[in-house]
């Protein structure tokens, strides 16, 4: 191998990692509702579609971009709460199966009013990052890709502290392990689901912001979690720190399968491979690399 | 206010579809089955609004064709297949049917054995199956304008002129980014036979759909070092493919687009970094045509324009659809002086359609000079040896920045004769004759 092809390999594996943030940033959206209530939320890429719609849209009309992020930011937290009130209170005590369909429909429903409210069309996000990239050592590197990863870094910190370190962090770790003894506690479940919800909302705001830039904010932005699917699967439902690695690991080992097994078999393969691998992962570690392993009595 | 103009716009849907329902003598109807929501309503809403816009251009100028009110109603596909095929059923027992235009390759080709039995036209324009321009073997399907290969050839072409001419293509390096569905394969065959007439090197690489993650494809391209890009895109896989170029460094002006990543769709998500992009188009963008400024006049002034946003007026998708009105209204009228200003059979239209020749005095006429080129469809030639031009976005709006440039057809077509034969060899089909082609049906 010469060192133009090893800096190459480290160019796409960099590449991958950076991709890998991005999915880790709604991965983690998924994380904090399953925790804590035990849902799967699938309506999460949808919320991020509608909080990057908001925001785009509100600029667009003038609204500054500070205040346009407040707005989008109390919308979501309206959402959130509204969610958990009229949709998963409800249902409270049904199967997971249930519950996890309700967030389809969900999901259905947050799309059509996205653009119901905001119209169709396709809107560009500009964030004020550069996106040109810089060379180190021969290797190029996106800064928006690098900043990206930086401001995901920066919520899972705030994240992980807020869940060690506060008292209503306690108690969301608190109903993660046991619903029904943190009941008994005293704990208000209803208020704790609202806020693991607006955290949520939040969440789906930044990943909003971030892929929307990327992308454009259109009605495909809802897709992306289509990628972060493989990532829980691999890092664990539970774990905040499961997408965060689950995320670098498929990150870097699709577009390295992509660049070095594509021209094998026709090329195309990261949209599959990330989904191969997850199953392997899923074959051996049921739970993932970092969810929580379930204990039965029987 | 979006939300109530999306229930006014509910409203006249439902009411044209009442409407539709009751189509008197003398009216000529067309089905759509349009996408107004959903991942690709950007593109519906654009490409259907002007079809509209323009068949109310007829009504309220001329009192329909030579007298014949033309008529229409929508049904919502989502543009996904089954609900096309769904709309299809719903609609086709509306009398007075003059063609299908689905803009959809998929729902086009659940419906060619379809309308073939009904025998009523399926316009595809600028998509479809390319062998479906052999009308001896496809005789109610029409790839109006342009079909894949001839893109693939005009694309070749314009790459050529850049380069001082075909002969310069010679140790040229190009990629080709394509969607990774039949759609983006189907012209894999025909870069390879150019490739290798020309003596260009190719490298085709594939993107999953949607194509919202591209930085491997783009590192990959990047360390080919080619000369040119193709990207032959759509949907989200456009403006994320023009971002990851800008990111790995490959400039903007070297990526040409085709006919479905030429839209302000496809470039505004990408911001800055689509500045100096160039797309191939059958039909220029822009307001400034007499047809486009007759309709902001008549249609839009008498509050019936289809657009909700006006700003979108003259946009690559909305002028697609004013030169699929101009084409389909054009085939009506031709048919006419065959069988008469009446509500006309499917097969008549299809007859119009197989006659339907606007040399360049004619789109003048029309107040579409400089829009569309022209178009010259025979019974056995369903896609018209349509010309192209090529935009480049400069940021705001896209420019024109070539001449009409007529693809190679004389080469492509040998190859879409072996593919249709083979298609009607694997279905028993009859091959037509020209003969056939003027047996109508009439009732």
């Amino acid at each position: 191998m010469s060192y133009y092809d090893f800096l190459f390999v480290i160019e796409v594996l960099v590449g991958g990692l950076l991709s890998g943030v991005m999915y880790s940033l709604v991965a983690i959206g998924f994380v904090l509702i399953y925790k804590t209530s035990g849902v799967l939320n699938f309506a999460q890429g949808s919320m991020v579609l509608f909080a990057a719609l908001t925001f785009v849209s509100l600029v667009e009309r003038g609204i500054p971009f500070a205040l346009s992020l407040l707005i989008t930011l109390a919308v979501m937290v309206a959402l959130g709460f509204t969610i958990e009130r009229t949709v998963l209170r409800p249902l409270v005590n049904r199967s997971p199966m249930t519950l996890f369909m309700a967030t389809l429909g969900l999901s259905y429903i947050i799309e059509g009013a996205a653009q119901l409210v905001w119209g169709t069309q396709v809107h560009g996000l500009d964030l004020g990052i550069d996106d040109t990239p810089f060379e180190v050592g021969g290797i190029l590197i996106s800064s928006f890709d690098l900043l990206a990863a930086g401001i995901a870094a920066a919520m899972v910190a705030g994240l992980s502290a807020f869940f060690y370190w506060t008292r209503i962090g306690l108690a969301f770790r608190a109903v993660a392990d046991d619903q029904f003894a943190a009941l008994a506690v005293g704990l208000r479940l209803p208020r704790i689901w609202g806020t693991v919800w607006t955290a949520a909302g939040f969440v789906a705001l930044v990943a909003g912001l971030l892929w929307g830039a990327r992308l454009g904010v259109q009605f495909s932005l809802s897709l992306i979690v289509l990628k972060a699917l493989p990532v829980l699967v691999l890092g664990g439902f539970d774990s905040i720190l499961g997408a965060i690695v689950g995320g670098l690991i498929i990150g870097a080992s699709e577009k390295l399968a992509e660049v070095y097994l594509g021209p094998f078999v026709g090329g195309g393969i990261e949209g599959w491979f990330a989904y191969a691998l997850a199953l392997v992962v899923l074959l051996v570690r049921p739970s993932g690399l970092f969810g929580q392993k379930t204990v039965e009595r029987v | 206010m979006t939300f109530f103009s999306h229930l006014k716009k509910a409203a006249i849907a439902t009411a044209f579809v009442l409407g539709a329902t009751a189509v008197h003598a003398d009216e000529q109807y067309f089905p759509l089955q349009s996408y107004r929501v959903g991942p690709y309503a950007a593109g519906g809403t654009g490409f259907f609004g002007g079809f509209i816009d323009y068949l109310n251009l007829i009504n309220i100028r001329d009192g329909g064709v030579n007298g014949v009110k033309l008529t229409w109603s929508e049904g919502e596909t989502q543009y996904e297949v089954e609900k096309g095929v769904e709309v299809y059923e719903r609609l086709k027992s509306n009398p007075g049917i003059a063609a299908w235009n689905p803009l959809s390759v998929g729902i086009a080709y659940a419906m060619i054995d379809r309308i073939t039995d009904d025998k009523v036209p399926l316009i595809t324009i600028n998509h479809g199956r390319t062998d479906t321009t052999d009308g001896r073997v496809f005789p109610y399907v029409f790839p109006l304008l342009l079909n894949p290969y001839s893109e693939t050839s005009g694309i070749v072409n314009y790459i050529a002129s850049k380069e001082g001419g075909l002969d310069k293509l010679k140790g040229k390096k190009i990629v080709v980014l394509y969607h990774g569905s039949p759609y983006g394969k189907e012209t894999i065959p025909i870069y390879e036979l150019l490739s290798q007439k020309y003596g260009f090197e190719l490298s085709q690489i594939e993107v999953p759909h949607p194509g919202n993650e591209q930085q491997a494809q783009w590192l990959t391209i990047r360390r080919e070092h080619p000369d040119y890009v193709v990207l032959r895109g759509w949907g989200v896989m456009n403006p994320v493919a023009l971002k990851t170029a800008q990111k790995t460094g490959f400039p903007a002006d070297h990526i040409v687009g085709n006919v479905w990543s030429n839209s302000e769709e496809d470039v505004i998500p990408a911001g800055d970094a689509a500045k100096g992009y160039t797309a191939i188009t059958t039909q220029a963008s822009g307001e400034q045509y007499p047809v486009v400024q007759e309709i902001v006049k008549t249609v839009y002034g008498a509050g019936k324009g289809n657009l909700e946003e006006k700003s979108r007026i003259g946009s690559v998708y909305h002028n697609l659809g004013i030169v699929n009105g101009i084409l389909n209204v054009e085939a009506v009228r031709i048919a006419q002086t065959k069988f008469g200003n009446r509500t006309l059979t499917g097969d008549e239209v299809r007859w119009g359609f197989e006659h339907l020749k606007l040399d360049p005095a004619r789109v003048e006429a029309l107040g579409a000079k400089d829009l569309f080129h022209s178009i010259n469809v025979s019974w056995d030639n369903h896609e018209g040896d349509g010309y192209v031009t090529f935009q480049q976005w400069d940021g705001k709006k896209w420019n024109v920045v070539s001449d009409w440039i007529a693809p190679d057809w004389k080469l492509l077509r040998p190859i879409i004769e072996k593919s249709s034969e083979a298609y009607a060899k694997e279905k028993g089909i009859k091959i037509r004759t020209a003969e056939d082609a003027e047996a109508v049906v009439s009732n």
